[in-house]
């Protein structure tokens, strides 16, 4: 199966700046994509990824233009044809799946109705045939009872049944070639790696050519026979995607790999410095020059240019490869970090429920909330001094919503968030004093929406030094630049605006803002997922800095197991609002006991070729916390009988001192490990 | 650092952001006349009491009906008064009174609206009610009701008109505030301990300035078409204060054999509306805010 399905020919996309330049998005990219093949497009966010994978169906976005070059499809031209030549190759012979199923769908018809429209459009079924043709499609991507799933509306299925929906929608046309942009990104873990399960699965069985795009190489490894690495609208290196995984020749590669944390191995990953060029702002050299660790004055002047090596399958843009050759991917170090946390408590959570439940009337007169069984139940945890304690979960586990109530931005139901061993702090804003607010500060997921884009950097850090400790004038400037430098930035980013910033420097300034307070707690929501991987590994490094040298304690908040292993002393695990096991990270990564820290953690993807997600429990999601027994009897693989399914399970402590929450004895639960 | 150099801006003075946006309003053709005939018609309404050429108010029996001439440009009308005169001076208490009026209903809807939309729950449901139910009575019966009460002076027309333009700026300015306030840096105020007067101050609005001010410029040639129609019936500014639209409602009857008494405050009132408008759009674009939103192709 060599035959080439899609043939991208010196392609050039850009637009014309507002000066009248020529500002080119894709420089001269080439490749071809076989039969039956499946091929990944890796970059970081910019890099024209997407823009690639739009063009492969003769989609050029608005604003941008096609420069030059083809992109071929059964030898025609797809940038040149007529919109309704293109109507007969799109849905039939190349397919899209979007990022966002949920937005793809129409959201007032039924899902054999849109399958059905697919159908009708792309093929030439009748109408008993279509019928049956739904429902072998939702059996090909593995939903439960097709004939009830075919009558749902969008909104009423999951997040990762939309995107399996999206996926039969897309093979309705039986193409010859998938676009997938990325498909996996909002999943949670455990779907992430179901879905990726069944493309791959798909692609063996219909021998359908697929393209997937992603900035997660974790997912990428698991699905691509090849790999394109892209930076700055340039190829940077192609391959098989085991050498490119084992072996990355090109510098980018190799830091970007380098700087994903990894399951195995704790403490922090070493971080890229730098940030992709914008558009138009490289004038000669190559554009990795600011970045690389092995540039030279050639580098410098002249741009690389794709080469082809043929004793290892591979091209790559780079003068230096030669030097990376030898070096092996083995070789990630790690600034291990030390548990610097104190004996001294410093927040205590003891019987916290939290409900998201309407108050009816009853209760809104005597100012309570009855719930019986609350979004949140009976979070007993003890934050030491200095430590980094991480909630990990799937969405909907209530990790969000606890660090709301610490904040007080969300009533709890019952129970007593303490402060310092002896200051019980309320969960409702109003009740608190201006020291109580200071000492907790968040930072939150996206700075995009957390600073305010009309206050310029200096405005924004001021605000909390303001308030908190009334400084003026020259101080107060002088404690802005001192802050701006602690997190790594000059003194001249005083006068900008968020939009002028990169999302790493962005996120930066809000970590600035954060510790203008001078807070005992810090809270991070998912502070490192709206950051490329390489951005990522940098802003984690300042926070553990940060952490040392303040004495901060923080609660680390976030899906992505790898970076919480990287960055925390202690893990806690939530499943539906009630936690499963709480220990030091070391341990509940390397022998975790409870069925759903083993569920969540098998899902992880890794950058590696060789290491296959686990795939333990189902991907069902419950929409609520089951008002009896065990919280994740619903989706256990190891249910011992009706006591989980009655009795809330007790705590039961492992010699290491991890506290576990299951019916099954502890020996019993390590015996039975991977 | 190269980035440097791309992201040269930096804080700019109110002057240059000014400055810079009348300029990108300008760069459009809609956008220049709009702006065109706005600043002529505001220069027009600085300078007409002193080009004036003849008294606004002397009624001269002998002088009745004139046409167009060297002496009276735009004719005389049915009291012989000069025309020309009263069209520039009427001008100048449109744009007078219903400026003022714009400014007041900028100000009361949009910050009723922004309080509304920051303290949400029952106060919210509360006041949009009310609101709603204003919008609820036709505006011209009751302007009609407070003017026939109160008197028809510009100390009431110019609050009544802002109270009844300002209605649905309310609602503009709560739409707008909803869509920051679940921004995450209102979250980040509040549990920094804000309080809701610095919220609104530093965090709100100038995130909703942009939408309410083009809002208020749209409800400007409303209300401009609003106080002529006043005027119109009999309501506005009382004689013998020159007005366009008791200019019109008087020279209507003798149209057909007295055109022009008729045709030039039409000509004014529609070009400052249309100028105005069109000022508006353009204003609207050059910040950014696309008011006739349409779905990606």
């Amino acid at each position: 199966m060599t035959d080439t399905i899609q043939k991208v020919k010196n392609l050039s996309i850009g637009f014309r700046s507002k000066k009248g330049e020529e500002i080119l998005i894709l420089k001269n990219i080439s490749t071809n994509i076989k039969k039956g093949e499946t091929v990944g497009i890796v970059g970081e966010s910019g890099s024209g990824k997407s823009t690639l994978a739009l063009a492969m169906m003769g989609y050029v976005k608005h604003g941008l233009y096609t420069i030059g070059g083809e992109c071929q499809f059964n030898s025609s031209n797809l940038l040149k044809m007529k919109s309704k030549d293109l109507e007969k190759i799109r849905g039939r012979k190349i397919a899209m799946i979007p990022q966002n199923a949920g937005q793809a769908l129409t959201p007032n018809l039924k899902i054999g109705y849109q399958i059905d429209e697919a159908l009708q459009l792309h093929s030439d079924l009748d109408e008993k045939e279509r019928e049956k043709k739904i429902s072998e499609l939702l059996n090909k991507v593995r939903l439960p009872s097709p004939e009830t799933i075919a009558l749902r509306y969008p909104h009423e299925l999951s997040g990762g049944q939309q995107q399996r929906v999206a996926v039969a929608m897309a093979l309705a046309g039986t193409p010859d070639l998938l676009l997938l942009d990325e498909p996996t990104t909002g999943l949670d873990v455990t779907t992430q790696a179901h879905v990726l399960e069944l493309l791959n699965f798909i692609a063996k069985d219909t021998g359908t050519s697929m393209v997937y795009v992603s900035h997660d190489l974790g997912a990428i490894a698991q699905v691509s026979d090849r790999i394109i690495v892209m930076y700055s609208g340039e190829i940077v290196l192609e391959g098989p995607s085991r050498d490119i995984l084992k072996r990355p020749i090109h510098p980018y590669t190799h830091g970007l790999l380098k700087s994903i944390p990894k399951l195995s191995l704790a403490g922090l990953p070493e971080s890229m410095p730098g940030t992709q060029p914008q558009p138009g702002t490289i004038q000669s050299g190559c554009s990795f020059f600011d970045r690389c660790n092995f540039s030279d004055e050639n580098c410098k002047n002249n741009s690389p240019k794709l080469e082809f090596l043929k004793d290892l399958n591979t091209s790559v843009r780079c003068f230096n490869y030669e030097k990376l050759v030898n070096e092996s991917q083995a070789s990630q170090t790690v600034n291990k970090i030390k548990n610097k946390s104190q004996d001294k408590e410093i927040l205590n959570l003891s019987e916290v429920s939290i409900s998201y439940a309407k108050q009816k009337l009853l209760d809104q007169i005597f100012n309570r909330i009855s719930d019986d069984n609350p979004t949140v139940k009976d979070i007993n945890i003890n934050i030491k001094k200095g430590e980094t304690i991480a909630l990990v979960g799937e969405s909907g586990s209530g990790k969000s919503t606890i660090l709301k109530s610490i904040a007080g931005l969300l009533r709890t139901k019952d129970g007593l968030i303490r402060f310092d061993e002896n200051r019980n702090l309320s969960s409702d804003l109003k009740e608190r004093d201006p020291n109580d607010l200071r000492i907790i500060q968040l930072i939150f997921q996206n700075p995009d929406e957390s600073l305010n884009p009309n206050h310029t950097v200096e405005e924004i850090i001021a605000q909390p030094l303001k308030l908190y400790f009334g400084l003026k004038g020259e101080e107060l400037k002088k404690n802005i630049i001192d802050l701006l430098q602690k997190v790594r930035l000059g003194e001249f980013y005083t006068s900008r605006y968020p939009r002028q910033l990169s999302g790493g420097e962005k996120q930066r300034v809000a970590v600035a803002r954060a510790f203008a307070a001078k807070p005992d707690i810090i809270l991070c929501d998912e502070v490192t997922s709206a950051l490329d991987v390489s951005v990522q590994a940098a802003v984690l490094n300042l926070l553990q800095q940060l952490k040392e040298d303040f004495g901060t304690t923080y609660i680390f908040v976030s899906h992505d197991l790898a970076v919480v292993r990287a960055i925390s002393d202690r893990v806690a695990v939530l499943y539906q609002g009630r936690l499963c096991e709480v220990g030091p990270s070391n341990d509940v990564y390397k022998f975790p006991s409870h069925p759903y820290t083993e569920v969540l953690l098998g899902a992880v993807l890794e950058p590696d070729p060789d290491i296959k997600p686990k795939l333990v429990a189902e991907d069902i999601v419950e929409e609520r916390p089951p008002e009896k027994g065990c919280s994740f009897q619903g989706r256990c693989s190891r249910i011992v009988g009706d006591i989980c399914k009655k009795e809330i399970p007790p705590w039961q402590l492992t010699d290491s001192g991890n506290a576990i929450r299951c019916h099954i004895p502890i020996k019993e639960l390590q015996k039975e490990q991977f | 650092m190269k980035l440097d150099n791309i992201y040269k801006e930096e804080k700019k003075s109110a002057f240059a952001k000014l400055s810079e946006i009348i300029i990108t309003m300008a760069s459009r053709p809609s956008g220049l006349i709009g702006l065109s005939i706005l600043v002529f018609h505001i220069i027009l309404a600085f300078i007409s009491p002193y080009i004036a050429p003849h008294d606004f108010k002397a009624i001269d029996p002998t002088l009745m009906l004139q046409a167009p001439s060297a002496e009276y440009w735009f004719g005389t009308d049915d009291l012989g008064r000069d025309v020309f005169t009263r069209t520039i001076l009427g001008g100048r208490t449109a744009l007078t009174i219903t400026f003022f009026g714009s400014l007041i209903a900028l100000l009361w809807g949009g910050l009723l609206g922004i309080f509304c939309g920051l303290v949400g729950g029952k106060i919210d449901d509360v006041v949009m009610r009310i609101v709603d139910a204003f919008l609820s009575i036709p505006w011209i019966l009751a302007m009609l009701l407070i003017v026939s009460l109160l008197g028809t002076s510009t100390e009431v027309l110019i609050p009544a008109l802002g109270f009844f333009y300002g209605k649905g700026i309310v609602r503009v300015a709560r739409a707008a505030t909803h869509d920051v306030i679940a921004k995450d840096f209102i979250v980040s105020a509040r549990a920094r301990g804000h309080s809701n007067f610095s919220i609104i101050w530093n965090e709100i609005i100038p995130n909703v300035r942009d939408a309410i001010l083009v809002e208020g410029a749209m409800r400007w040639s409303w209300m401009l078409l609003g106080f002529s129609s006043l005027s119109f019936l009999g309501f506005g500014v009382s004689p013998p204060t020159p007005d366009w639209g008791l200019m019109i409602s008087n020279a209507r009857g003798l149209m057909s054999f007295a055109y022009w008494a008729v045709i030039a405050p039409i000509v004014g009132l529609s070009s400052l509306i249309i100028g105005i408008n069109l000022t508006a759009d353009a204003f609207a674009k050059a910040l950014g805010i696309d008011r006739s939103t349409k779905a990606p192709v």
